[in-house]
Formats: structure tokens, sequence, C-alpha cells
């Protein structure tokens, strides 16, 4: 029960995307067209379940013991970048073909803020190992679930005619906000 | 003269939030009001320019293959310095137990790392350049960053709850969606749209 709730309340009630901001960049950047969207939300996913596992470990069996919490952002962030790289390297030789659908968003996931953000949340909110990997893979899921959607109500956008100081950048940021107003329709419901 | 030009560069012209559209988790997440966005952007102008100063001084001495790395750790140890001020200094609750700035920015000081402004400038000014411009580099980017949170920040503030660095000049609340998530998302889209339209004025004439 605990579980489904932590789930609920990351991927609908509080969206990684629409109601904590983490995770902009991709969203704005690679929600032109669905396939990306999906290809990004994949990596993301492998991404920040693996760092979320790692960072715990690193917190309470480092960190925690020699009493250096204050060098948390630092190792984090280290560790993050360091295994971006050794996740692209394991699937390069492991699945070739997966490692050509998450390819180019693999390098751009180390300053995606969520990876980092979902790190320190899991810390901050004192999940156990089992809770934290089921908050890491809700948000994951959750920042997936917005950014399809955000991408397939863009590829639609391209034939509508919006006002020409409009078009781009402001125009996705609109629609960001009427999405996010619907997902404040689940507010409380956990 | 030259040195005048590269500080006024971050408020409209490389504007890093309205035309470049770097670092949007916290220009998101922390305008819910004015003074937050200023809190915000001053934090991130300091990271901004320390980090940009150190990668200048020591770009010469880090090999080219470790060099993103390097320059991670360099900025994480700033963000650390102003996360421990921040909480020292910055932490006292208002007259009324409203939460002190520090527990307003939370999660977001520590993740002045990854903001892609403070690495952008770091790989694309201070590796290249002398450390006194690498400075003003910084400052003027943060400053336009503070520029664009503040602007921000006093809109949602303004619209949302009818007040301005919390002295309310409206009855009541103000439409207060946009002090909630949506309104973040509306008034950036809106704000950007504004910019769009003075820059091309300003380059018309």
């Amino acid at each position: 029960m605990e579980y489904i709730l932590i789930i609920i309340g990351a991927v609908f009630v509080n969206n990684i995307l629409l109601s904590q901001f983490l995770g902009i960049c991709p969203f704005i950047g690679v929600s032109n067209k669905v396939d990306t969207a999906m290809g990004m939300a994949g990596a993301v996913t492998f991404v920040m379940v693996i760092a979320t596992i790692v960072t715990y470990i690193l917190q309470q069996y480092v960190l925690e013991p020699l009493g250096i919490g204050f060098m948390q952002t630092v190792s984090y962030i280290l560790v993050i970048a360091s295994l971006v790289q050794l996740v692209e390297i394991i699937l390069k030789k492991v699945s070739p073909s997966l490692y050509q659908a998450l390819g180019i968003f693999l390098p751009l996931i180390t300053t995606n803020c969520a990876i980092l953000g979902v790190a320190l949340l899991t810390f901050q909110k004192e999940f156990n190992l089992l809770e934290g990997v089921v908050y890491a893979f809700a948000n994951a899921i959750g920042f997936g679930l917005a950014l399809v959607t955000f991408s397939g109500i863009r590829e639609q956008l391209e034939l509508a005619d919006i006002p020409k100081g409009m078009k781009g950048v402001p125009i996705a940021f609109i629609i960001a906000g009427i999405l996010a107003m619907a997902f404040m329709g689940f507010a409380n419901i956990v | 003269m030259s040195q005048w030009k590269n500080i006024t560069k971050g408020f409209v012209r490389e504007n890093p939030v309205f035309v470049l559209f770097l670092g949007l988790c916290p220009t998101l997440g922390t305008t819910g009001s004015a003074i937050n966005g200023i809190g915000m952007g001053l934090a991130t102008t300091f990271v901004l320019v320390m980090s940009n100063g150190a990668i200048s001084l020591f770009a010469r001495f880090i090999p080219d293959k470790v060099r993103i790395p390097s320059y991670i750790v360099i900025i994480a140890s700033f963000v650390t310095i102003v996360d421990l001020l921040m909480k020292a200094y910055a932490n006292t609750p208002g007259p009324n137990g409203e939460p002190s700035l520090y527990d307003n920015l939370g999660l977001f000081i520590p993740l002045i790392v990854v903001n892609c402004i403070v690495l952008g400038r770091a790989e694309a000014f201070a590796s290249k350049n002398s450390v006194f411009a690498s400075l003003i580099d910084g400052l003027a980017i943060g400053l336009g960053f503070t520029f664009a949170l503040f602007l921000l920040g006093s809109v949602r503030e303004i619209l949302g709850s009818g007040s301005i660095f919390n002295q309310k000049f409206i009855e009541g609340d103000g439409m207060l969606v946009f002090v909630l998530a949506p309104g973040a998302f509306l008034a950036l889209g809106y704000l950007i749209a504004i910019m769009h339209i003075v820059k091309k004025r300003y380059t018309n004439s």
C-alpha cells in the first residue's frame, strides 16, 4: 500500500516535470517528436533508477560513517557523471540496439537536474533502498508520461496557425502551463 | 567601454533565460515571489563568477579529456560553499513564521551544480579567456539571470498574491494560479514572447 502511495504521488500528484520543475531542459529541448521523447524517457528511467541505488549506497556506507555529509553535492554529481559514462560503455557492448536507440540522449542526462534531484530527494525523504528505487522509478514514469504527452501535443501544433510572436518556445510554455493545470486535478488524492 | 558592453550583454542580447533558454528549472521552480527569485539569482551569480574565475585560472593545466568532470568538481565545490553559507546566514524564518529563504529555495541550491548556464559559460567562455574577462562574463550572465528571475518572480507575485516584496497592495487574494505550478509556465511563456518582440524592435531600429 505504501508503495502504491509513493507511485501515485510521484507520477501524478507531484509530477517531477509539471509540479516540481526538475528536468525542464529536455522537456523543452527534445519534445518536438514523440519518438525522441520516448527515447529520452527510456534513458532517463534507466539512469535515474541506477543513480538512486548507487547514491543511496554511497550515502549510507561512505558519507555517513565518515561524517562528511557536506560532500554530498560534489560526490553525487561525480558518481552520476561517471555512472552515465559507464552505462554508455556497458550498453554499447551488451545491447547495441538499445544503445542505438538511447545513444545521443545518454550524455545529455548528466546535466539533467531530475537525476540529481531525485537522488537528493530520496535522501531528504529518508526512504530505505526499496522505497527509494520505487520512488525513482515512479518519478521516471511521471517524467516519461508528461514528456510524451507534451511532445504529442507539440507534433499537432506544427500544423496550427499561431501568432507570430508566440511561435516556438513561448507557445510550448503555454501548453506546458495548461498541462500542469490538468495535472493539478490530481492534487490531494493521496 | 568594451567591458561595459560585456556587462550589459546578459540583460537582453544574451539573456540566459529569455534568449538562450538555459537554466529553466530554477527559473520556474523558485520564482513564486520576487525575493525568492533574487535570492536564487544571486546564489547562481556567485557560483558563476567564482567558477568562471577558477576555471579560467586552471584551464591550462586540465587535460582536455577530463575537462568536463574537472569543471563539474570545481563548480560543485562552489555550490557547496553557497549551500553552507545560505544555511548559516539566510536561514532565519520571517516574523510571522514564514519559511526562510533557504527553505524556500530548498532543493534548487544544490541543483545549481547541474544548471546548464554555469557549465555552459565554463566551456564556452572561461576555458578560453583571461581571468578578468571570465570574472566579468560570469558577473554579466549572472546578473542577467538574476534580472530574469526577478522579472518573472515579480510578475507572478503581483498577479498571484497581489503583493510585491511581501508588501500587499490589494485586498484578499490575487489570481492564485500564478503562484502555483501552471502559472510559472504561463508567465514565462508570455514573458519570452514579449522579449522576442522587444528584441525584434531593438534590432530593427
